[in-house]
């Protein structure tokens, strides 16, 4: 449900770009995800296509690039890459891995015109 | 510099000043499906033989043609928010007080827990933010205890955020050496992205809402610095396992504090006093 909250955070970055930087047109907005942000992407893309509606990103191209998901090992101490949050560590099957990073959620750039 | 198209030196249009709006309509319908993506192989038939101006990520300048451009961006979509946050945090930090946002599903008793931690804490200086879509009614029965209270009705929103919290804390005019209780709205999913300036996330937990609650919602549960693990009275009317529900919150959250409560009762309820109590000192030193 947030996907609004953040689609209308893109739109005010949209904005706020468009003024300082003097261009009319955004054609296509790059967004860095981390797999654990939480980000529903499907609910983001809608979201996205709704709230641009009336600004410069209007009917702009919603790319969507994947960070992994890293977590430290309490059991080997090792910083590893899992996709899923209960993954079990890769390196010796524990089970308490806490989340470093993968909870980005970062506009990348904007291709304008 | 032009900074409408992004071109270096401002050509002159008609022995004008390049000085088109581009605010106003302007939907640049060009025919070309954007398929030159500043790889400048473009074999357009235009007469001028291509004085590019800027190659960089300012892009090109030849009017009448596409001028896409690539602007580097690198900010947080929630970077409005985490400003509003930031700025909450520096009104608590001066005031040395404690801010703990309140987090779980409906119905786990966060506003009992409050009632609760507001008659045993006295007339220690506090005050409480309420979150919900609609409805004073937690903020009700937290003033009827006689603590100072905002309510923040939400609408639709999920969630609460810096920009509320920040109106909410300047209404409240909180005191030095305050607890501040934010309870956000019930909601295991969407509260966990917006930090709202407070110093640790509680997330409440009742014995009757399953032991795998903490593997079903793990972000939740992976921000939060306390798990007050709640009802625990009820806990032999409902079969729940206590040790299932640390197992997996600790699955989630090797960090986490787990703390056995039960609001009803009373039982649990000193060590969860005890922590805000030692969270308040930690600001007074910092």
């Amino acid at each position: 449900m947030h996907e609004m909250s953040l689609a209308e955070g893109i739109r005010s970055t949209v904005i706020e770009q468009a003024q300082a930087q003097g261009f009319a047109r955004v054609t296509r907005v790059r967004l860095e995800i981390g797999r654990f942000a939480g980000v529903e992407k499907p609910a983001l893309e809608f979201a996205f296509d709704v709230v641009m509606r009336g600004s410069p990103a209007e009917g702009a191209e919603l790319q969507m690039i994947d960070l992994p998901g890293r977590a430290l090992c309490y059991d080997c101490v090792a910083e590893v890459e899992i996709d899923d949050r209960l993954d079990p560590c890769p390196r010796c099957g524990g089970g308490k891995l806490m989340p470093q990073g993968g909870d980005e959620m970062r506009i990348k750039d904007m291709e304008v015109l | 510099m032009c900074t409408v198209c992004g071109c270096s030196d401002g050509p002159k249009i008609d022995g004008k000043a390049h000085a088109h709006s581009h605010a106003n309509a302007h939907p640049h319908t060009h025919d070309h499906g954007h398929a030159h993506h500043h790889a400048h192989g473009h074999d357009h038939n235009h007469a001028h033989d291509h004085h590019h101006y800027g190659t960089g990520d300012a892009g090109v300048t030849v009017p009448g043609m596409t001028q896409e451009r690539l602007i580097s961006v690198e900010s947080d979509i929630l970077a409005k928010n985490n400003i509003h946050a930031a700025s909450n945090r520096r009104v608590l930090d001066a005031l040395q007080s404690f801010a703990v946002n309140l987090v779980s599903s409906p119905g786990s008793g966060k506003t009992t827990l409050l009632c609760k931690t507001i008659a045993a804490l006295g007339d220690h200086p506090l005050a409480v933010i309420e979150g919900d879509q609609q409805t004073s009614n937690d903020a009700d029965r937290i003033r009827a205890t006689g603590a100072r209270a905002v309510q923040v009705n939400t609408g639709k929103g999920c969630h609460l955020d810096g920009h509320m919290v920040g109106h909410a804390m300047d209404d409240l005019r909180l005191s030095a050496h305050s607890l501040l209780f934010i309870e956000n709205v019930g909601n295991l999913v969407c509260p966990a992205a917006f930090d709202l300036g407070e110093d640790a996330k509680v997330a409440i937990l009742s014995v009757t809402e399953g032991e795998d609650k903490p593997l079903k919602y793990p972000d939740m549960f992976t921000a939060a610095t306390v798990a007050v693990l709640n009802k625990t009275d009820l806990a032999p009317h409902c079969d729940a396992d206590l040790d299932a529900y640390e197992a997996n919150l600790r699955r989630v959250n090797p960090d986490i504090t787990v703390l056995r409560v039960s609001a009803r009762t009373g039982e649990g309820m000193d060590t969860w006093l005890d922590w805000l109590r030692a969270g308040l000192a930690g600001k007074a030193r910092a």
